[in-house]
């Protein structure tokens, strides 16, 4: 058999609608645990602060707090809060869902964001989305700020954090 | 390093198309049949099988390696899966590798296989689970928007429009053109990539490679077993891989390190010291057209933030000092992503023996490379070639 001759059949919509399909909905449910880093990490999220931890070995403040520093692989030394301010490393404007589906033109766009994280080491990004701004008015290097669910409502999740917006 | 010689010394390779009528294990039978055949080979002469498939979510059928054993002739033999995401069609020719440079087996059977279509209503709600389950997921991300994140800080540190970016789009679509297995080749201008549908602002949707269903193999022998089956066998002269840290965010999202740093791993072996010379073909990996720039780089064929004017200037199409993807790339051919990676070793294979029919680059090729990155943008896979 010859690469040019390998037979393979891609249904059109028309046929791919005959087709058997099995849709199968998973009771799969995950109690995850959340560590011992991050653990910290999302019960400071619940008091309102952002938990970085330090390595005194390559003198970093890195985010997420986290119990061991995977460069020199050896136990943080402290965990400490840092700002909720940082600027926008990068950006998207997306029209889409996790699942591809497409936004309705009404729906407001997901912004995401990288953003560096004031008081932690250079370079230290975390993923949010950004809030209370005009799409075209993002840019790199904005700076932005924490806006919070009301204390009562935080549960000790990255929610915790609603999104980021321009200061 | 005390390593044996290996080649490859046959290739198989299936359609890539939407929603495939096939099975995986079907695809992976075609695929192998065919790379055996032309290695004139039989599968009693297959000692050990690699196999390399992407995700379980997309199938639904969880352990996906066994389940595809069958049709990659693995029953009843040694046989290992591996994944590292779309860095996987690489990396499953770097593992077959390892069983016979290290003399464990004389004939490896190299598979990759994927079927993305399985999964509803779209496989980028697979991509969910790839993200942390506790500081990413509850932000309800996708897959585009890490690439939309990574394309923009490219595109800042370097001063790069959209055009500079879509160009590669262009070339790959229409290189594609000439390849039997190709999925989604268009014969596309730089304003249709332009005005097509944005999906997360800078992507569009023709900077995106599309999901598809394929499967491609490859016969590794080592150097005795390769001269008795065949006068043009390509040697494996250098293999490299690399995986950084899932923090992905706290990365400089404009340069792939892990890429660099597994190009320098598998040049160090095939003693290439100046690639940018050396190479005459490379296959970089393009799932986004931002990638092959961005993969070109971490390769060190050009100089960072170089990448779009060669594109520009012609340097990178299939008459140009470079030819970048003449296969047509993931954007092109299609993108079912553990057997992308190794279409990718299957294109400089076939460029190397002259046998890439319309897509042969002119200059009798030498030395080409094939990569492939995956993963939480975390993985460099690269092997280089040589007849």
């Amino acid at each position: 058999m010859k690469i040019e001759n390998v037979p393979m059949k891609g249904l059109s919509s028309e046929e791919y609608e005959k087709t058997l399909k099995i849709p199968w909905n998973p009771n799969l449910q995950y109690a995850w645990d959340n560590g011992i880093g991050i653990g910290k990490y999302l019960h400071a999220l619940k008091e309102g602060k952002i938990l970085a931890s330090y390595c005194e070995k390559c003198n970093r403040i890195i985010l997420p707090a986290r119990a061991f520093c995977e460069m020199c692989w050896r136990p943080t030394d402290a965990y400490l809060p840092v700002q909720d301010t940082g600027i926008v490393n990068t950006f998207a404007i997306c029209h889409v869902n996790w699942d591809a589906s497409r936004l309705k033109p009404n729906e407001p766009r997901h912004i995401p964001a990288v953003i560096e994280i004031d008081g932690a080491s250079p370079g230290q990004g975390i993923l949010h989305l950004l809030g209370n701004v005009e799409p075209s008015k993002v840019k790199i290097g904005m700076k932005v700020k924490a806006v919070w669910k009301p204390a009562e409502e935080r549960t000790g999740s990255i929610t915790d954090i609603l999104f980021f917006e321009p200061y | 390093m005390g390593f044996r010689k290996v080649a490859i010394v046959g290739a198989g390779i299936t359609k890539f198309v939407r929603r495939a009528q096939e099975t995986g294990p079907e695809m992976s039978y075609l695929a192998s049949k065919t790379a055996l055949d032309q290695a004139g080979l039989k599968l009693k002469d297959v000692e050990m099988i690699t196999l390399g498939s992407a995700p379980d979510a997309f199938d639904g059928v969880h352990m996906k390696g066994e389940y595809l054993l069958s049709g990659a002739g693995g029953n009843n033999k040694p046989y290992i899966r591996n994944f590292v995401g779309g860095g996987t069609g690489v990396f499953a020719p770097i593992h077959g590798w390892m069983h016979v440079a290290s003399g464990a087996c004389d004939v490896c059977l190299v598979v990759c296989s994927e079927k993305m279509s399985s999964c509803h209503p779209h496989p980028q709600g697979a991509f969910l689970t790839i993200f942390d389950h506790t500081t990413e997921q509850p932000l309800k991300p996708t897959l585009i928007w890490i690439f939309a994140l990574e394309m923009r800080r490219y595109m800042e540190t370097y001063g790069l429009s959209k055009a500079d970016i879509a160009r590669v789009a262009v070339k790959n679509k229409n290189n594609a053109l000439d390849h039997p297995s190709a999925q989604v080749a268009e014969a596309v201008t730089l304003d249709d990539v332009l005005n097509s549908e944005v999906l997360a602002e800078p992507v569009h949707r023709l900077d995106i490679s599309p999901a598809s269903d394929g499967a491609a193999a490859v016969v590794l022998a080592s150097e005795e077993v390769a001269k008795r089956l065949t006068d043009k066998p390509v040697w494996i002269d250098g293999v490299g891989w690399n995986l950084d840290t899932a923090y992905w965010a706290t990365k400089d999202l404009y340069y792939p390190r892990y890429v660099e740093k597994a190009a320098r791993m598998a040049y160090e072996m095939a003693g290439i010291t100046e690639p940018h010379k050396e190479i005459q073909v490379a296959e970089p990996y393009d799932p986004f057209d931002y990638k092959e720039l961005h993969h070109m780089e971490g390769l060190l064929l050009c100089e960072r933030g170089e990448a779009a004017r060669l594109t520009a200037e012609g340097f990178t199409a299939r008459t140009g000092n470079l030819p970048t993807c003449p296969s047509g790339g993931a954007l092109g051919v299609g993108n079912p992503i553990a057997a992308t990676g190794l279409m990718k070793v299957i294109e400089i294979f076939l460029q190397l023996r002259e046998e890439a029919g319309k897509r042969q680059i002119p200059g009798k090729p030498r030395v080409g490379v094939a990569q492939a990155w995956g993963d939480l943008m975390q993985v460099g896979t690269v092997i280089v070639l040589r007849r």
